[in-house]
């Protein structure tokens, strides 16, 4: 339904759209049937010549069951949507694998900056490197995020991950991913946050680690230039041949 | 007791303005005046006003969605900063300046007094008060237009730190007067609703007892109170709110030591509740409209008093599946999943009583009932897409799409342009004396179902594929800017121009009606309740004599009855 669209390219995004799935068959079941006998029943008791009304008040036990009845199935399908979704909640949000990576996300007016941990794979050391509009990840990796806002609400949605985080000025709100394809996709800020919010936009892109690799060696050189001769060392890591 | 006596002062009262029916001047009569029935008026046609402009915005942002900086014929080009302010204002006018005055001050200024049988509201001087209070929110609304920077655009929802510095949502004085104008509107409602819970509770006429007030009165009265009890957190949010903006505190900026999150809590704190404010009065209008064109009692009148009941209660514990992803605890996500599904159970048997009562009964498909009857239908959808975002699970993908803008819109035009026009097809024969068309209001009721759906059902899909809300150009987006995307935009965008095409038939109506409209009558549609019992219009003091009543509010087709309805105020046999 929604990856005829938008591709899953996460671990949970499986689990979210067959949530999203299963909350579609049981409201989409009820909803056809209240409809069906809305317009049935519309139809079935149009106003005739010399016709009478039935005197009923609702409290008659052969009249209310079929009230009663559909309500117990209810609060099954009830009970059913709400195990299944603290579950995808729970994998999503409540827990924190352990990270291969880790980045930190900085949501400003308006724009997306990204601090990546370089060679040395720790953040705030001084071989990170931080791109604009452009966040590098592993395919296949687990990847912890720390979103951080100077200035208003934002939000960081990845659509294709399935994922939305709203970033709050004066906290450091972390979050995982781990992807499963690679490509390169939108990050969207979905929570209003000025007159650039409507072009508040980066890309994720997600790489093998040969690649990855590549791009932390070229953009190392550039991103730390004050201790230039540290920056040789990389370079044999990259893989030559394609 | 206390009815006893309240309803004999209003029989004296009543005896008393019978002499002194002299004349008045055209402002005391229509602009100053204390009288309930024209409060109404007074309170619908700004309601219809306010709601003009709100469709203006709305046609505004969506051609701007349709065909991205192309010039608007009647708007010109829209910029970002004024496509946040539409959007704003459009959200803020239809629930506070539409839905609001339409079904909870129009309907309950017309409908108490005439259906408890009293002469007039219990506080008339208040009443005007609030109506002028009103007034004046509107005005201070509009007028933030027109002032340097502009309207405020920081959405609806005013999350701070955007809508706190004017450094960051650039209108400084513009956020300030949508604040002011948002808790003027909120004195006004109080001012209403400590009327409408008296009235209902005070002024009824004898032998009314609780159980025979008609469905929406309780319904005003359960939003009225609903109302009240949550207003209060939001107002001194709001305080705090307009402190951070023109006098430099921080009560919701981390740097001074604030938390943003907390104007969220208490935004929906009566956020929530204020969905069931509007809803209520919805339902009970639809409830009135449904039984007397069913000639049917309405099926399990107790089931429903407590169910709605239920849901108010619920509602209070609800707010923070709006703030599932909005940085709280995790954990609090799991609650209030739980207590959100809860309160489904009540809608949903709410929802299968209307049904209900349709059974066995003879449907007369007037137009009033028409609308009545597609509430019922397309509130289910709404009803039941909600699931999907109270379950917080899915709502990490769906929240802050146009699934949500689909969702809410399914309840909210239901509530507010449905209902609305189902009780004004209802009852402006009661108020004017006057018949409507029967083929221009179907005219009108097909084409604006037929554009209202065709705005929404893409929105759906739009949302589901990742559109998410309040952007004025998708170009920006490369995952969003493909043609199968842009195509239910516009289709969206034809919806609405269809829609607001259709209200050319309501106007085209109300002249019919003005001109020529037949004589109506005291009872056209043959209903039970009270205010059917008086003259179309009802005069000065609306009953003489003042009436009594002796039975429940819908007994139709009674066995043995000689007509198929039996008033309220008639006498047994």
């Amino acid at each position: 339904m929604i990856s005829y669209a938008v591709e899953q390219v996460s671990t949970y995004a499986k689990d979210i759209d067959f949530l999203i799935l299963l909350i579609c068959g049981l409201v989409g079941f009820w909803f056809f049937v209240a409809e069906g006998v809305l317009f049935f029943l519309i139809f079935k008791y149009r106003a005739k010549e010399g016709g009478k009304a039935a005197y009923m008040d609702g409290t008659d036990p052969k009249h209310t069951r079929f009230i009663s009845w559909p309500h117990r199935f209810i609060l099954i399908c009830d009970v059913v949507i709400v195990v299944f979704a603290v579950k995808v909640w729970m994998g999503v949000k409540q827990t924190m694998p352990a990270p291969d990576q880790t980045v930190r996300v900085v949501a400003q007016q308006w724009s997306w900056s990204f601090q990546h941990p370089g060679p040395d794979n720790k953040l705030d050391t001084a071989d990170d490197i931080k791109t604009l509009d452009e966040l590098h990840v592993v395919v296949g990796q687990t990847v912890q995020f720390e979103l951080v806002s100077p200035d208003v609400i934002h939000s960081f949605s990845v659509p294709v991950f399935r994922l939305k985080q709203d970033v709050i000025p004066g906290r450091a709100i972390k979050g995982w991913f781990k992807t499963t394809q690679t490509g390169s996709y939108d990050i969207q800020c979905a929570e209003i946050c000025g007159i650039g919010h409507g072009a508040m936009v980066a890309r994720i892109v997600i790489e093998q680690p040969e690649r990855y690799a590549e791009w932390v060696a070229a953009n190392v050189a550039t991103a730390t230039v004050p201790p230039a001769p540290a920056a040789p060392a990389p370079a044999p890591a990259a893989p030559a041949p394609k | 007791m206390t009815t006893t006596t309240a309803s004999h002062h209003a029989d004296a009262h009543a005896a008393g303005h019978a002499h002194d029916d002299h004349e008045q001047s055209f402002f005391v009569k229509y602009l100053w005046s204390t009288d309930h029935k024209v409060i109404g008026f007074q309170y619908m046609i700004t309601g219809l006003l306010m709601a003009m402009i709100g469709g203006y915005m709305a046609y505004g942002f969506r051609m701007q969605l349709a065909w991205p900086g192309e010039w608007i014929p009647g708007v010109g080009f829209l910029s970002s900063q004024q496509y946040n302010a539409y959007v704003t204002t459009h959200g803020t006018v239809m629930i506070f300046w539409f839905a609001m005055p339409v079904l909870i001050a129009a309907f309950g200024n017309w409908l108490i007094p005439l259906m408890i049988g009293c002469d007039d509201m219990a506080f008339p001087r208040i009443n005007r008060l609030s109506y002028q209070v009103f007034l004046i929110s509107a005005v201070v609304l509009i007028g933030s237009f027109f002032v340097d920077g502009g309207a405020f655009g920081g959405a609806w929802t005013a999350y701070p730190p955007l809508s706190a510095k004017a450094t960051m949502n650039l209108s400084p004085l513009g956020s300030t007067m949508w604040v002011l104008a948002v808790a003027l509107e909120f004195v006004a409602f109080l001012l209403g609703g400590i009327n409408f819970i008296t009235t209902a509770m005070n002024a009824r006429a004898p032998g009314m007892k609780m159980m025979d007030i008609p469905i929406v009165v309780w319904m005003i009265v359960v939003a009225s109170i609903l109302f009240m009890v949550s207003v209060g957190p939001l107002v001194a949010g709001a305080a705090m709110l307009v402190l951070d903006q023109q006098l430099g505190t921080a009560f919701y900026d981390p740097s001074g030591g604030g938390d943003p999150i907390l104007w969220q809590h208490l935004f929906w704190f009566f956020g929530h509740p204020e969905v069931y404010v509007v809803l209520l009065p919805a339902m009970g209008v639809c409830a009135e409209i449904i039984t007397c064109n069913a000639r049917k009692k309405f099926f399990g009148y107790k089931t429903l008093l407590y169910t709605v009941f239920a849901t108010g209660i619920i509602s209070f514990f609800v707010w923070a599946h709006h703030q599932f992803v909005a940085g709280i605890d995790p954990r609090m996500a799991n609650v209030f999943t739980i207590t959100t599904l809860i309160i489904s159970i009540p809608i949903a048997e709410m929802i299968f009583l209307y049904i209900a009562t349709l059974a066995g009964g003879q449907i007369r498909l007037n137009v009033p009932m028409l609308w009545a009857l597609s509430f019922v239908a397309e509130f289910l959808l709404g009803g039941v897409t909600g699931i999907f975002l109270g379950a917080s699970g899915s709502d990490i993908y769906f929240h802050d799409t146009y699934f949500v803008i689909a969702h809410f819109h399914y309840t909210f035009v239901p509530i507010a342009v449905i209902a609305c026009f189902a009780g004004f097809t209802h009852w402006i024969p009661k108020m004017t004396g006057k018949m409507m068309n029967e083929t221009l209001g179907k005219l009108h009721f097909w084409t604006t179902i037929v554009g209202f759906n065709l705005v929404f059902l893409p929105l759906f899909i739009t949302g589901m594929w990742g559109d998410h809300r309040r952007i004025y150009n998708y170009d920006h987006f490369p995952d969003l800017s493909t043609q199968a995307l842009q195509d239910l935009r516009i289709a969206s965008t034809v919806g609405l121009l269809i829609m607001i095409a259709a209200q050319g038939f309501f106007v085209w109506n109300l002249i019919w009606t003005w001109k020529k409209g037949p004589a109506a009558g005291n009872n056209p549609w043959q209903g039970t309740t009270l205010e059917w019992s008086t003259t179309s219009p009802p005069g000065h003091g609306n009953f003489h004599p003042m009436p009594t009543v002796y039975r429940g509010p819908y007994e139709y087709s009674v066995p043995g009855a000689e007509a198929d309805f039996l008033p309220q105020s008639q006498p047994p046999a």
